[in-house]
């Protein structure tokens, strides 16, 4: 009844070329931003920023570069977590060379580090495709991740072969580390995310977001029309790269502290970070929020229901999770391949009918 | 010469580490050969094998608990064989039927979701403890060798060997002489016209994940006896992705080919290269070597060159 | 069109050889199209038609010859060259991205017109923003003249094939094509879909001056629509010239009902 896009004439292709044509989306996105700016971090607890609300945020942008190369550009890549690893270990020896540089800014120079390795590694795929290329990113997985734990330059020697997160202020507050406020440190990741994701999704609408679609849906017509695909690919690399990177650095400076290659950047976190994105959608960006909510949130209700609600031992729940979470993306995958974000969009559609459904 | 002789055996180790992927390799070139399916969960297919063999044999499983009894070893093997075919039946009709037209891609990434799913069920079924598996395979050095020669030789890799060259020749018999398996070699030329001549589809499925099934019983046993049944057993899958791309895809010689040059490979570069750079190199170094290959000779050893079309 | 034009040689092959391990596609294969006809390439089944526009726009490198275009002469086209060099083609079996929006595919086409790069992409602001809406007025253009404005945000994966066809077609178009390859236009459409193909294709050699060059197996259609026409047979040139030319020319009638090659 609400949802009606008739009597929105656009006027300009401007308008009609806007993130959100329809104006009930835009004031619906505008609602969502206002709470999560302006109400949330007066109400947010340590619960819920380092359980919920952080993770939540920093997955989506790994998701979101994870799409931005598998669900735009159609290269897999199982290399997701020592990319992470690459954007965690590049910010944690920028801050520890030039403490002095706004953390922001180092932020940024770790995910162009991440992209930069992620070109590297991204070369094969001009000549290979498919689960071959998936099996070079695995190259990259193992061997990044024994970098990280053998060379004790990256974590500086220490002792324990874990990097530790310095205490950091961003313009005078505190960001990371135990004395960081969750209101601040939910804000910090939240400004980064909502900004990046603005551009991911100007880029993947304009040529370059093109050129990529057109690598996916069809590479050797893409390039008989004029796109490079050694460019397009790259290119998707090296974005996708940055993203993961950036998300990366988040990941170990705001949200664990302090980490170890090997426990937090395995082979299961690139599992996770593509389940993000087959649960949300491929090629989505609200695809990657939803698949990490629903990443982050899953294991939460699994426990409080199993081992709350039942008395299931803990260690049997953590059985059931990796077992449902797999039948779930076999699920998606029969059900609705393009995931919780096209279900979105597919309500979305019935409600501009609603109550006529034809 | 006791150089020579390291050498030697450090060789022969890593070409019965290899005969290990081999096995893995062979079921993913089964499965990818007659569906196209690219299957992930081939080693925790293998892993499950193990789980549910040990099952068999163990007075702590689920077996011994419902029935109280164990089976001998020689009636474990064909029971646990079952369970694989059946598996295979209830794989082919809960996901693959329903995936038949999709993407290769989407089809890989099921199969990841699969190996979630039987990693998932196994530890809640057998626990994720590990379990030794004794099956009566003779265990330490080969005497002979030693006294001959010098040479030091787990018995278990010997027959790890000989097991290998006795299922290889077996499929190759089965693929060549029998009518089922010449419907699967229809069926992995042209989908379309082995349908169209009335071999069907979901039986020959069926039938693939089964024979897969069933060398990753013997890759499982071999693992499982050699280190323990445990979830690493599964790791040895994504060792098997690098010996695919060296082999091809769709190449049983490959597969056997490239999973001894990845072992010895993998186990020389570990004992001279891997001390200078702080050891571990064999978590990476399958990896990389294929990764060099992919670049220089895309379909691998023995895959076949694929002309493109628009 | 002055008549000097219609003279000059826009593209011409010289004597191409293309075989794929031991199989001649091409043996010695020579034709020239000129500035702004439509030139038609025929032939039965596995005659090497669709090997030769794939040398033509650089898919394929043939082993030997020269391809000489706009004045240029080389042993091979590149892909890229060639769509840069205003070479656009449509496919045998459609090749469309079929998870773009019709819109969103024809914008493909205007790839090698824009050029800013990731950095204004990513504001979408000033120089990108102003690019992507003169590129998206072209592109209308395109969608009102090949009449598909109400499939504009359709995925193209959900339109019928003769849609598909024609959205492919705004595809090549978009690219404002000096020379436009089209591969079976019409193959396995009905005769209103035939139709209004065969006006489309006219309209644009007319309107715009493009050159074209068709593979068709219409005979109605290619000998009604073109200018001139080359007829291959086993991957050699057996006949060309006008239409009637071919019409009566008596390897044509052979080829095409089958007499036995010795």
């Amino acid at each position: 009844m609400f949802y009606r896009e008739n009597g929105q004439f656009k006027s300009s292709y401007s308008a009609d070329q806007a993130i959100f044509p329809i104006a009930q989306d835009r004031v619906f996105v505008i609602g969502i931003l206002l709470v999560a700016f302006c109400v949330v971090p007066f109400v947010i607890n340590e619960y819920w920023a380092n359980a919920i609300l952080i993770p939540l945020l920093v997955y989506a942008l790994a998701g979101l570069g994870l799409n931005i190369l598998t669900g735009y550009c159609g290269q897999v890549s199982l290399g997701t977590g020592a990319f992470m690893a690459v954007g965690a270990y590049a910010s944690f020896k920028l801050v520890g060379f030039f403490p002095e540089v706004n953390y922001l800014i180092l932020i940024f120079v770790s995910g162009l580090v991440t992209a930069a390795v992620g070109v590297v590694f991204g070369l094969p795929s001009l000549r290979i495709k498919g689960f071959y290329l998936a099996v070079a990113t695995l190259a990259a997985q193992f061997f990044l991740i024994w970098l990280f734990n053998k060379v004790g330059w990256f974590y500086d020697h220490s002792p324990t072969g874990m990097i530790t997160v310095r205490p950091i202020d961003f313009f005078g507050v505190r960001v990371t580390g135990p004395e960081a406020t969750p209101a601040a440190k939910y804000l910090f990741t939240l400004a980064i995310i909502a900004t990046l994701t603005l551009t991911a999704k100007n880029i993947v609408r304009g040529r370059v977001g093109r050129s990529w679609m057109a690598i996916r849906d069809m590479d050797i017509a893409a390039e008989l029309i004029g796109i490079k695909p050694l460019q397009a690919k790259l290119s998707a690399f090296a974005v996708s790269s940055f993203y993961i990177g950036v998300a990366g650095a988040l990941y170990f400076g705001v949200y664990l502290g302090s980490a170890e290659p090997l426990e937090a950047f395995d082979i299961n976190q690139s599992f996770y970070v593509l389940f993000i994105i087959i649960i949300g959608g491929l090629g989505s960006i609200l695809g990657a929020f939803l698949g990490a909510a629903f990443i982050v949130l899953l294991p939460i209700l699994m426990k409080n229901l199993m081992v709350g609600g039942f008395g299931v031992a803990s260690g049997t729940a953590g059985h059931v999770e990796i077992l449902l979470l797999g039948a779930l993306i076999i699920f998606f995958l029969i059900v609705e391949p393009h995931g919780l974000a096209r279900l979105w969009q597919i309500t979305k559609e019935k409600l501009r009918l609603w109550p006529f459904p034809h | 010469m006791a150089f020579d002789l390291f050498l030697l055996e450090v060789v022969i180790s890593g070409l019965m580490t290899g005969v290990m992927y081999a096995l893995v390799a062979l079921g993913f070139v089964l499965i990818f050969k007659a569906s196209g399916v690219f299957n992930f969960a081939q080693g925790v297919l293998a892993l499950f094998a193990a789980l549910a063999l040990y099952d068999f044999l163990a007075e702590d499983g689920w077996f011994f608990a419902v029935f109280g009894f164990t089976l001998p070893v020689w009636l474990a093997i064909p029971a646990t064989a079952l369970i694989m075919i059946l598996l295979a039946w209830v794989i082919e009709r809960a996901v693959l039927r329903f995936l038949v037209k999709q993407e290769e891609i989407i089809l890989f990434m099921a199969t990841i979701g699969l190996a979630f799913v039987l990693e998932g069920l196994g530890d809640l079924l057998f626990g994720s403890d590990v379990k030794p598996l004794d099956i009566g395979i003779p265990q330490g050095a080969s005497d002979w060798l030693l006294d001959n020669f010098n040479l030091y030789v787990e018995k278990l890799e010997i027959v790890a060997a000989a097991t290998a060259a006795v299922l290889v020749t077996a499929l190759a018999i089965f693929f060549q002489k029998t009518r089922v398996g010449r419907a699967l070699r229809a069926v992995a030329d042209d989908h379309q016209a082995a349908l169209s001549v009335g071999i069907s589809l979901d039986k020959i499925w069926v039938i693939v994940w089964s024979v897969s099934g069933i060398v990753a019983l013997v890759a499982g046993i071999m693992w499982g006896s050699k280190s323990g049944v445990q979830f690493s057993l599964s790791l040895i899958a994504l060792k098997a992705l690098p010996v695919l791309i060296l082999g091809g895809f769709t190449s049983v010689p490959g597969a056997i080919v490239g999973g001894l040059i990845i072992g010895v490979g993998e186990k020389v570069a570990e004992v001279y290269v891997g001390p200078l750079v702080g050891g571990a190199i064999e978590n990476w170094f399958a990896y990389v070597l294929a990764l060099g290959f992919l670049l220089f000779r895309p379909q691998g050893l023995f895959g076949e060159r694929i002309i493109e079309r628009v | 069109m002055t008549a000097d034009s219609r003279n000059e040689i826009l593209l011409e092959v010289e004597s191409i050889f293309l075989s794929f391990g031991g199989v001649h596609a091409l043996s010695d294969v020579s034709f020239d199209i000129r500035k702004g006809e439509v030139r038609s390439i025929i032939g039965p089944n596995g005659a090497g038609k669709s090997s030769m526009l794939n040398v033509i726009n650089g898919f394929y490198h043939p082993q030997e010859g020269s391809i000489t275009y706009q004045g240029k002469r080389r042993s091979q086209m590149k892909p890229h060259e060639a769509a840069l060099g205003g070479i656009a083609r449509t496919f045998q079996n459609i090749a469309l991205f079929r998870g773009m929006s019709t819109l969103d595919n024809i914008m493909t086409g205007r790839n090698t017109k824009m050029s800013k790069g990731l950095f204004w992409q990513a504001l979408h602001f000033g120089p990108a923003k102003r690019e992507e809406i003169e590129n998206r007025e072209f592109v209308e253009h395109v969608i009102d003249f090949l009449e598909i404005q109400t499939i504009r945000k359709t995925p193209v994966g959900r339109l019928p094939y003769g849609l598909q066809k024609r959205v492919e077609l705004g595809r090549a178009l978009a690219a404002e094509p000096t020379l436009l390859l089209l591969d079976e236009p019409m193959a396995g459409m009905n005769l209103e879909e035939k139709e209004d193909m065969s006006r489309f294709i006219l309209e644009t050699n007319e309107e715009f001056g493009t050159t074209i060059a068709l593979i068709e197996h219409d005979m109605g259609v290619v000998m009604d629509i073109s200018d001139r026409v080359v007829v291959l047979d086993y991957g050699r040139k057996i006949a060309e010239g006008t239409p009637e030319e071919v019409r009566a020319n008596q390897n044509v009638i052979d080829a095409y009902l089958g007499v036995s090659h010795d």
